[in-house]
């Protein structure tokens, strides 16, 4: 091999390198060595992050996308290296986040052999990925790293996963760098071509709706369609509810915001879909969290329904008026054929909703999960990038941890991934350095991944890593409480760690909150340290629950909006 | 690649049943994606055939289903949604015509030969191959026909059949 020659890692490296990846989140391992080697030897603006296991760089991954738009790429070594980065896909899958996982594989002619740290990994990622690519030409390799950016970042956004046997890696590369992709099946550049009579359709179906409601998903801030929207709905004097990975495209600090809808959205979005004459649905897939039992649903309003995705057309809820494109571009349309509305009636009614269904807390008999959210949310006047993890402190979050843009909100929606919480907060802190990025979690998602601590202390990471620990896995007891007749089973985290001595394990300060009154002065106290990460450890009551509360598969108008006063039938729905 | 079957009654594709021809790129794992759509539904696949498209880097697939037909709207946008997928369309008998071959394997004696020759006549069908105590026997056509070829030759010892699956190809000009 002469010196100028390529390997095919290499090729890998510098593709991934010219596409503009800033990070690569990974792991190294036998199979993956010549593509760790590579990032020595290729010389690159990209920043390599060794962390302490493969869950952990995928979330970081993700975090980082969350808090860009933008893709950063995980490397992992076969076998168990890419089988750990599979809850990490299939949360970044449903919840439509970017993301190229580059895997190591043995070499092609042990492949099916059982050969030391083979796994299928191809076969096994299928369901959770976009897209993914077994290489078997060491000069595929850079046509093959374009069409996975390209799948993951166009259309629908989705992970996608390139599986390199180690001889095509370290195979002679003489294949060209800025190859054609070809990908003859994907078209997204159709997603930009809006229906006109779907257009048409639904201006018309707002000229004459007199209680219209805009329900606006992640789709508007993938699309970043964000001054669109605002447009839409000052336009229309109309209320404007988000799902929880919306939160932020649409100020929640707005007149118009309602907050978060669904099984813990707010009472007023939740009546707000059970009034209203019209729903403009742009950019959430109707997740079963948020429309309850489906044929309950809206059920005396007309929907439209904007998705940049055909096959969420009528998946779920069938709409009136379909529009299949992106968000912004669809919006924008829109925009062009309204006239300026004033609902003052309907904005008094869902004003009336606010004013009786206050989002609120006790500050008495301990510490309230929410009040330490609530404060958070004040001191960084709702600026911060927020990531949570996955339970009751997810939903409080939520509700009072207000987002005033996008790529602010960080939280597993679809998958409900516990531990995801704090290694997607390392992520967005890498993205944005300047940012204050706080983690919340509670005790049992912390402890899923804390062994990022690790990373978050090497870098010197301003995290605010935020644990509130009720030393339960709080959400299944709630359940458990409502609709079990209280009988907890395989929820209560006995033996949890001292959190503060464990960060100072890692060198990493604390502060300790058990009361009330001290909140905001130990948060102005955390918030205010930026040498590197510092853990907020706050022992919260043991059982306190979330509402409002829609039980799963109910009936949007069957929220309660405070602990029942008799037992409670078991949830149709899954969960 | 084609599929066989060793059950000697034809599944049923009437009614519930439905057939797709779905164009794809020839590329390793591409059957598993589409079979992956399928079985997370609840859809089973009665019969499927793939081959190479006349272009090779395309293949051809054309999978009879039966299941929800509510769900099969949903199906077809999952398919087509692939990114290995050039498109996948849902054809019926009025706009299309689908043919499936049968080999129907029987022990007919020497005496019996010419009966079971006569019923082989009859669905235009091939003796393919012959014993002194078995035959083997081609028939070519729609499912229905096949079926009503399995019946009458039922009047024998059938040893095994092996179906094709259905090829559909949309009639006219129109692309399938």
């Amino acid at each position: 091999m002469s010196k100028q020659q390529l390997d095919g890692a290499q090729a890998l490296i510098k593709t991934l390198d010219d596409l503009g990846i800033e990070y690569i989140f990974g792991y190294s391992g036998g199979a993956a060595i010549p593509i760790f080697d590579a990032l020595e030897t290729v010389k690159t603006k990209m920043k390599f992050i060794l962390v302490r296991h493969e869950q952990g760089a995928v979330h970081m991954a993700d975090g980082y996308a969350r808090a860009t738009g933008r893709p950063a790429a995980v490397l992992v070594t076969s076998g168990p290296g890419a089988g750990n980065t599979v809850t990490g896909l299939m949360t970044a899958m449903m919840d439509s986040v970017p993301m190229i996982v580059i895997c190591g594989q043995t070499v092609t002619w042990m492949l099916g052999k059982d050969a030391f740290q083979e796994a299928d990994i191809f076969g096994i990622t299928i369901p959770v990925v976009k897209h993914n690519w077994l290489v078997k030409d060491s000069n595929a390799l850079p046509r093959v790293a374009r069409e996975a950016y390209h799948v993951a970042t166009t259309g629908r956004p989705g992970p996608v996963l390139i599986d390199v046997p180690k001889d095509i890696s370290q195979g002679p590369f003489s294949g060209e760098m800025e190859p054609e992709i070809n990908l003859p099946g994907y078209n997204p550049e159709k997603d930009f071509d809006i229906c006109p009579e779907g257009v048409k359709a639904a201006a018309a179906l707002i000229a004459n709706a007199k209680r219209p409601v805009i329900l606006a998903g992640q789709g508007c801030m993938i699309a970043r369609a964000d001054k669109e929207l605002m447009h839409l709905a000052t336009t229309l004097d109309c209320p404007v509810t988000s799902t929880l990975l919306g939160k932020g495209v649409f100020p929640e600090n707005h007149p118009l915001s309602l907050g978060m809808l669904g099984m813990h959205g707010t009472a007023y979005a939740n009546k707000a879909m059970v009034e209203c004459d019209l729903l403009i649905n742009i950019g959430s897939r109707f997740d079963d969290r948020i429309i309850g039992q489906p044929s309950k649903f809206c059920k005396d309003a007309k929907i439209i329904h904007i998705d940049i995705d055909p096959a969420e057309a009528g998946k779920m809820i069938q709409p009136d008026v379909m529009i299949v494109g992106d968000a912004k571009a669809a919006i924008a349309e829109i925009n062009e054929k309204i006239a300026p509305a004033k609902h003052p009636e309907w904005n008094a009614k869902l004003d009336g909703y606010r004013k009786k269904f206050p989002l609120g807390y006790k500050k008495q008999g301990g510490l309230r999960m929410q009040q330490v959210i609530d404060e958070l949310y004040n001191l960084t006047n709702g600026e911060a990038i927020v990531s949570t993890d996955v339970g009751q402190h997810q939903m409080w979050a939520a509700q009072f941890y207000k987002n005033h843009e996008s790529f602010h909100w960080l939280s597993s929606g679809g998958a409900g991934t516990m531990g995801f919480g704090f290694p997607a907060a390392i992520g967005a802190q890498f993205a944005c350095p300047d940012k204050t990025v706080i983690s919340i979690s509670g005790d049992g998602g912390f402890q899923m991944t804390l062994f990022e601590l690790a990373t978050a202390a090497i870098h010197k990471l301003p995290v605010k890593i935020v644990v509130l620990n009720n030393h339960y896995l709080g959400m299944v007891r709630q359940w458990q409480e409502l609709f079990y007749e209280d009988r907890t089973s395989g929820v209560d985290l006995v033996g949890n760690p001292d959190f503060c001595k464990l960060a100072a394990a890692y060198g990493i300060p604390s502060v300790y909150i058990k009361r009330p009154a001290d909140v905001t002065k130990q948060l102005e106290k955390a918030l205010a340290y930026n040498d590197g990460p510092i853990l907020i450890h706050a022992e919260c009551v043991k059982t306190d629950n979330v509402f409002p509360m829609i039980p799963a598969g109910a009936a949007l108008e069957d929220m309660i909006t405070e602990a029942p006063k008799t037992k409670m039938a078991k949830p149709v729905g899954s969960t | 690649m084609i599929t066989t079957t060793d059950t000697p009654v034809a599944p049923n594709l009437g009614g519930s049943g439905h057939t797709l021809s779905i164009f794809v790129n020839n590329a390793p794992g591409v059957l598993m994606r589409i079979c992956q759509v399928f079985s997370r539904r609840g859809f089973n696949i009665d019969s499927l055939v793939v081959s190479q498209g006349r272009d090779p880097s395309f293949s051809r697939m054309t999978i009879g289903i039966t299941g929800d037909p509510a769900g099969l709207d949903q199906i077809i946008k999952q398919v087509n949604k692939l990114i290995d997928v050039i498109h996948c369309f849902e054809h019926t008998s009025n706009n299309s015509v689908t043919k499936e071959m049968i080999l129907i394997k029987i022990l007919c004696s020497t005496d019996d030969r010419s009966a079971a020759l006569q019923i082989t006549e009859h669905f235009s069908g091939k003796t393919v191959d012959l014993t002194p105590s078995s035959m083997v026997v081609m028939i070519t056509g729609d499912s229905p026909k096949l079926d009503a070829a399995v019946i009458m030759f039922s009047q024998y010892e059938i040893i095994e059949t092996v179906r094709t699956g259905k090829v559909v190809m949309a009639r006219g000009e129109q692309p399938t």
